[in-house]
């Protein structure tokens, strides 16, 4: 089991600058978040974009920025699990927490610190009356196991670079492959969208467009697709695996069961004093919370990081006094065994 | 001259709302939308404004002249559910004297 002072749900801006500012107070992080890497949706959906309210960056790539939040953390060490969601919380007698993730990964922490943004990016999937059954029964919505789809019928459906690229790839292991978008035009690179075509003109790929999969065939599992094409009579699709690609899309998930207090799709909290939810010792920073006034901002994510940091060590450490120092005065000592400070200035007397 | 222009929005009940948006605070649709909470928050505008969501996509039901669609918001509305040959992403609509009157209508959560 990891153990921790403070667990992080969520590696964005606001979950990494937790960890600095849960530092500087001595306090060990350990972060949670259903990505493959940190950063948030700044790293996954829109690195390259530029973000122009960072105090001291007149423009910073979103991207560089958490490259640069990475960075600032690395001295306090904290730990990663990567890839995973975090499932359930339970509150030991203690008043600790232990949180596991939907891979079984156990965590054990005395404050568990909620920074879920947007929440965990899921995939969006299509408006089909009963797609819902057929979920691990031939209906993927991500493809982990290529190998599953060996000397199968394919129908992968979605017309950016994921469906294209689930549909190069495949043509290699699937007997068929048919790849259906409701539009002719597909938006994904250019490679891609190239390799498809010579794919549809030797045959690997079938290629059904402007079309949309509106029902699903099987009792038990999938054996075929209902297909409405413009102008035409609906007809059916064989198919052991149907696999629709239509990106993702931000939930609040599983934390959404957690007996926290929402509204608005959002965590509330007590903003007066420490952003802590209705469940003593769990809060809520950055975009993932509401109270009256809230803005979404990198920014006051930052700023309610560092009063959540406060509040934690006091919950803490209750009989410890602590007095909040600046770092241009006290410096950084890293976990790692470094030291940040000033240099010292040098006294001389006036002869 | 006023720097206001009126536009009619049908929120996801059904409800049609005569609404006053200023043209001089570079708001576009989504935000009027959600400064005047015709739609839940957290429900529309949840990428921000970068036709990265299509929860803010709406119905175009007036024949004003709009701004073509970027790569981007084409993108998105390809990839989006519920989408009609009228249908536009309401973070690209910028308010401007040329909309004035626009009528549109919400299109579904999903």
């Amino acid at each position: 089991m990891i153990t921790t002072d403070i667990l992080i749900i969520g590696a964005g801006p606001t979950g990494l600058f937790t960890v600095f500012e849960a530092g500087l107070l001595k306090l060990k992080c350990h972060l949670i978040d259903a990505l493959p890497q940190p950063g948030g949706q700044c790293s996954e959906i829109y690195p390259k974009k530029p973000i122009y309210d960072i105090p001291a960056y007149p423009e910073i790539l979103a991207g560089d920025l958490t490259d640069k939040l990475i960075e600032q953390t690395k001295q306090f060490k904290p730990g990663f699990t990567l890839g995973e969601r975090a499932e359930t919380i339970d509150k030991q007698e203690d008043g600790t927490f232990i949180v596991r993730t939907n891979k079984g990964t156990k965590h054990h922490a005395k404050i568990v610190a909620i920074a879920g943004g947007l929440g965990s990016f899921e995939p969006r999937k299509p408006l089909i009356e009963n797609i819902a059954k057929f979920e691990d029964k031939g209906v993927e919505y991500i493809i982990k196991e290529p190998e599953i789809y060996r000397d199968k019928k394919v129908v992968i459906s979605g017309g950016g670079d994921s469906a294209l690229d689930w549909a190069i790839f495949l043509s290699n292991i699937a007997s068929e492959v048919t790849l259906i978008h409701r539009r002719n035009e597909f938006r994904g690179a250019l490679d891609s969208v190239e390799k498809v075509q010579e794919l549809k003109n030797l045959g690997k790929i079938r290629l059904i467009t402007p079309a949309e999969v509106k029902g699903i065939l099987g009792t038990d599992k999938v054996t075929g697709v209902a297909v409405e094409k413009k102008d035409e009579a609906a007809f059916i699709v064989d198919a052991d695996h149907f696999i629709p690609l239509f990106g993702l899309s931000p939930k609040l998930g599983p934390i959404g069961n957690w007996g926290l207090e929402i509204e608005k799709n959002a965590i509330k909290v007590n903003n007066a004093l420490d952003y802590q939810t209705n469940i003593p010792g769990v809060y809520a920073i950055g975009d993932v919370n509401t109270y009256p006034g809230k803005l979404k901002l990198i920014l006051c994510g930052f700023h309610e990081a560092t009063l959540m940091c406060q509040s934690a060590y006091k919950r803490i450490f209750p009989d410890k006094k602590y007095v909040m120092k600046y770092t241009t005065v006290g410096g950084v000592d890293g976990f790692d065994g470094t030291r940040k400070e000033a240099p010292k200035a040098v006294v001389k007397a006036i002869q | 001259m006023s720097l206001d222009i009126n536009i009619k929005i049908t929120d996801r009940n059904g409800v049609t709302h005569d609404v006053v948006a200023p043209t001089d605070m570079a708001m576009n649709l989504m935000e009027v939308i959600r400064s005047y909470e015709l739609a839940e928050e957290g429900t529309i505008g949840i990428c921000g404004g970068m036709a990265m969501c299509a929860s803010c996509q709406c119905y175009v039901k007036s024949d004003h002249e709009l701004p073509e669609m970027s790569d981007d918001e084409d993108a998105m509305l390809a990839e989006a559910f519920h989408v009609e040959d009228n249908s536009r992403l309401g973070c690209q609509i910028q308010m401007t004297s040329e909309i004035d009157g626009l009528e549109v209508v919400l299109a579904p959560e999903s």
